[in-house]
């Protein structure tokens, strides 16, 4: 799922400082999960921002809410009743969420609440780690089911590289080295002839290098 | 065992500190609290297992964010004691009230006007 972390309190009393009516969206889905921003973050965020204007003599009205996704129009159009009182929003959606509500409400001032950081996992509560970075044509099959792209420091293809140490990356020791993992799996597995062939250059068009990506399945359309 | 623990004080309790959440005390702060401070077991006691390592976490996480939005994070504390421990129990209490009296009324209570910042003058 998409991870994010709660910006810094600063950072956000700073972008809304000047507004009277505020809006606190939280969302239900990936931002939950990773306890960033939902219902439960929006509410302390709020708590926290009427604290803040009550202390200084300010008389800011400060709710929250919390839709079950941001990326999806059918769920932000929940708002559309009552978006109007508010003169800004802070959404703690990931960064889908926050430019969808802002399109879709587009005269709304939108401020993101949450850095959006990674595709991942959760290791444990408070621990989450970087999976994947959505390349477009998975090559995991290949890889003994790691990926080379989100785990090798460089995204090399072919690795390990030079700076591969006691299955450590030179980049940080704190970090795995992610071909020592392919091959540490691709062992287990009894594959390791997937070495004695280099992979071949990878279209990258699939994924950022060919610009804004968009999916198209008719089969779903109508 | 009859002790004495300052009368502007109001317990609440709950199961375990577990219980106890970030938005819990900032709503008490929202509501004039002048000070909060959440007492559980001793580390390593709680019957829940760590609950009272998630409070220790929150009330760290509170006091940050007193901080940031101008009304300081010592007016929230955390404490350990056993049940066996009343007389340090009314000690922590009195300890806290005199520093809430050093510091004067929460800013929210004097931006709505039931509190005035001067000494002797904190309103229970
Ligand atoms: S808006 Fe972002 S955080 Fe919320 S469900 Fe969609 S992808 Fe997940
Ligand atoms: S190969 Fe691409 S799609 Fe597959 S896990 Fe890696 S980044 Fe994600
Ligand atoms: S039972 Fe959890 S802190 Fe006492």
């Amino acid at each position: 799922m998409i991870k994010a972390i709660p910006k810094p309190m600063e950072e956000i009393i700073d972008n809304v400082k000047d507004f009277n009516k505020l809006l606190i969206a939280g969302c239900d889905g990936c931002v939950t999960v990773c306890e960033a921003g939902g219902l439960k973050e929006a509410k302390v965020l709020a708590s926290a921002l009427r604290l803040y204007f009550t202390q200084g003599g300010r008389q800011a009205q400060v709710d929250e809410t919390s839709l079950t996704r941001q990326c999806e129009k059918e769920y932000l159009a929940q708002l559309s009743d009552r978006i109007d009182q508010y003169d800004a929003v802070v959404s703690l959606a990931c960064g889908c969420g926050i430019q969808y509500l802002a399109e879709m409400y587009d005269k709304k001032i939108v401020f993101p609440g949450v850095d959006t950081c990674f595709l991942g996992v959760n290791e444990e509560r408070g621990l989450y780690s970087e999976r994947c970075q959505a390349c477009g044509r998975c090559i995991l099959a290949e890889t003994g089911g790691i990926c080379p792209i989100a785990r090798c420091s460089k995204r090399m293809l072919n690795g390990p590289c030079g700076g591969s140490e006691g299955g450590k990356c030179e980049v940080s020791k704190e970090t795995p080295c992610g071909w020592e993992l392919i091959y540490e799996r691709l062992k287990t597995l009894g594959q390791l002839h997937r070495f004695e062939t280099p992979t071949v250059p990878k279209d990258w068009t699939t994924s950022r290098d060919g610009g804004p990506r968009k999916i198209v399945r008719e089969d779903l359309r109508i | 065992m009859r002790l004495q623990y300052p009368t502007n004080v109001r317990i609440i309790e709950v199961p375990c500190t577990g219980k106890v959440d970030i938005i819990h005390l900032l709503l008490a702060f929202e509501q004039g609290a002048d000070g909060v401070i959440v007492v559980g077991c001793m580390e390593g006691d709680c019957h829940y297992m760590a609950g009272n390592l998630y409070a220790k976490n929150r009330v760290q996480r509170v006091k940050e964010i007193l901080d940031r939005v101008g009304l300081g994070g010592e007016r929230v504390g955390m404490y350990n004691l056993s049940s066996g421990m009343g007389g340090k129990f009314a000690e922590v209490v009195r300890e806290m009230t005199d520093k809430i009296m050093e510091l004067g009324p929460s800013p929210i209570r004097i931006a709505k006007g039931t509190a005035v910042r001067a000494a002797g003058e904190v309103a229970a």
